[in-house]
């Protein structure tokens, strides 16, 4: 009894001071005080991408044109890869807001005119995979659609990411 | 570290010291008198070159570091003022990048010999698992250390490593999070990375040990594959003969690494790695060092995250399984025919695996990494499994001094002393 005792007692303090040194690498607090930026989306085109910065990581605003907001719509949900449909990945339909960062190992699809894959959405060239105009993954090893970001519209040309 | 000592301490002092702290006994034991099969060929001083290498690379990262700044805006630059401005740094820097690849070239050849001899079956199955920790840690110290440049490579190379992580499931971005710090690879993950990139070759300094160690307990494999019978008849001491044949190995690969890093200092690296780091723009075609590319090959050669993943970890944790895979009684492909030919079959494969690493990840390259996938993992669980009991071995020698002598006639039977 008092070796059990004392070795529960041992296993508890070990514990308690292992978790420090794991915890410590996790964010800190410096960089969870990042955690929102606001932008100016005013001056995007029609079919322009703005790409910002948000906890390091690239985001993208897109201003999607009619012909890509019907693409996006049209496209049955039997199709995809990761089941999503477009309406549930953006607020107002014009606007897409997705982050940059490849659901596959983390490379930042290519979105100029041009090279944006089969789709018209992205295309990242690491390994391959393909996004649509809702960001979603049609083809390529990624599993998954191009997250969605916390975000609102603070007025019809601000938004705040995070 | 075994091996029968004769030394005898000459002084009084040494006999006073010996009595107290058997040190130089037992470095006399395990480097001069230690006893050597007389067959081994120079395949067998990559051993010594490897012990030569860990040094270069501690010594060579030492000094680095006394120059070095581990901070997203100044690592870049710190490596130039290295480049530049700090006294033969240069030399120390190309040294020290290039001293990773000949580590490697030098394992790889080391890891061959093993494969090839049958250096892993009983009684070397520990010195083998050994070796195998040995090369997961040098993996692991290689990727950390070609991130601390913050080159266009190094980051992105960072983020596509440390994504694997996410493909476990669940747990996988939580992971991800705490290898990063933060959201993505930033300054909290250069600042971990140099810490561990320092820490991680003292902990394979202390592996390297174990493996002596158990490498002088079980003693060395050779050519014949036998074990030795008759330490008189069949081994030399370690000093004068494996001492001057590895410094002469030594010498010759040193020049080898010489003409890199003099002449071609930056063939192995990829010039994407003089850009600076920048998080929002991927290299359109990222590749990992040529050390890796096989690995990469078979990650990318299944067609689901998770699957790549496993499989690239699993083509390296199946060879801690190899003793027990192989289930031929003979070690030495000398004395195996037909496994002589899968061998070498797999070799190709790993250099094919290599070639389709550095190649874009589409159309027939990613079919050819598929083929050669399979064959990788169908050399250890159906290959070598099933040869061990079809194959028909060729007669082995009863012992090393019969295997030597069967090759060089009985005037090769001199004294060894």
């Amino acid at each position: 009894m008092l070796f059990i005792a004392t070795g529960a007692a041992a296993a508890v303090g070990a514990g308690a001071v292992a978790w420090p040194l794991i915890s410590q690498m996790n964010p800190d607090a410096s960089t969870l005080a990042l955690a929102s930026t606001e932008v100016d989306i005013g001056a995007i085109p029609e079919g322009g991408i703005l790409t910002v910065k948000w906890r390091g990581k690239p985001v993208f605003v897109r201003h999607r044109s009619k012909k890509e907001i019907d693409e996006a719509a049209a496209t049955p949900l039997a199709q995809l890869p990761d089941p999503q449909a477009d309406a549930a990945r953006v607020k107002k339909p014009e606007w897409l807001v997705v982050v940059g960062v490849c659901t596959h190992l983390g490379c930042v699809p290519l979105g100029a005119p041009g090279s944006r894959g089969d789709y018209d959405g992205w295309f990242c060239p690491c390994h391959g995979s393909h996004y649509d105009t809702s960001g979603r993954i049609r083809k390529g090893p990624a599993p998954a659609n191009l997250a969605v970001p916390a975000y609102d519209f603070l007025t019809d040309t601000k938004l705040r990411i995070g | 570290m075994s091996g029968h000592s004769t030394y005898v301490p000459s002084s009084a002092i040494a006999r006073w010291f010996e009595s107290r702290l058997p040190i130089i006994g037992l470095m006399h034991g395990s480097f001069v008198s230690y006893p050597t099969p007389r067959n081994l060929n120079y395949m067998w001083t990559f051993g010594a070159i490897l012990s030569f290498m860990m040094v270069a690379q501690i010594i060579t990262g030492i000094v680095l570091a006394m120059h070095y700044t581990p901070h997203v805006s100044m690592a870049f630059a710190s490596v130039e003022h290295i480049m530049r401005d700090v006294n033969w740094g240069w030399f120390l820097r190309y040294a020290h990048a290039n001293g990773a690849s000949m580590f490697f070239v030098a394992v790889y050849m080391h890891m061959m010999r093993g494969l090839y001899y049958g250096s892993y079956k009983a009684p070397r199955e520990i010195l083998w698992i050994l070796g195998v920790i040995i090369f997961l840690l040098m993996m692991a110290t290689a990727f950390m250390g070609y991130v601390l440049p913050w080159g266009q490579m190094s980051f992105w190379g960072a983020s596509v490593i440390t994504n694997l992580f996410s493909a476990i499931p669940l747990v996988g971005s939580a992971i991800t999070t705490w290898l990063w710090g933060g959201y993505s690879v930033d300054n909290p993950t250069l600042n971990r990375f140099f810490s561990l990139h320092y820490l991680l070759p003292f902990m394979l300094v202390g592996v390297v040990v174990l493996h002596v160690w158990a490498l002088h307990v079980v003693g060395q494999n050779n050519p014949a594959g036998v074990e030795v019978k008759n330490v008189k008849r069949d081994t030399v001491p370690f000093t004068p003969y494996a001492t001057v044949k590895d410094s002469f190995a030594l010498a010759v690969f040193l020049i080898f690494f010489s003409w890199f890093i003099f002449y071609v200092p930056n063939y192995l690296g990829h010039a994407d790695n003089y850009i600076e780091a920048n998080p929002l723009v991927t290299p359109s075609h990222i590749v990992p060092e040529w050390y890796f590319l096989p690995f990469y090959a078979i990650l990318r050669a299944i067609p689901s995250k998770l699957g790549g993943v496993m499989a690239m970890f699993g083509s390296i944790a199946i060879l801690a399984f190899l003793p027990w895979l192989d289930t031929s009684k003979v070690k030495s492909a000398a004395y195996r025919p037909v496994y002589r030919v899968f061998f070498w079959a797999f070799v190709l494969t790993c250099v094919g695996l290599g070639y389709l690493g550095a190649m874009p990840a589409e159309g027939g390259y990613v079919i050819a990494s598929r083929i050669l996938t399979f064959y990788y993992f169908a050399f250890f669980i159906m290959i070598l499994p099933l040869l061990g009991i079809f194959e028909t071995p060729k007669p082995v020698p009863a012992t090393i001094a019969d295997a030597v002598l069967a090759k060089h006639g009985a005037h090769a039977m001199q004294p060894a002393e």
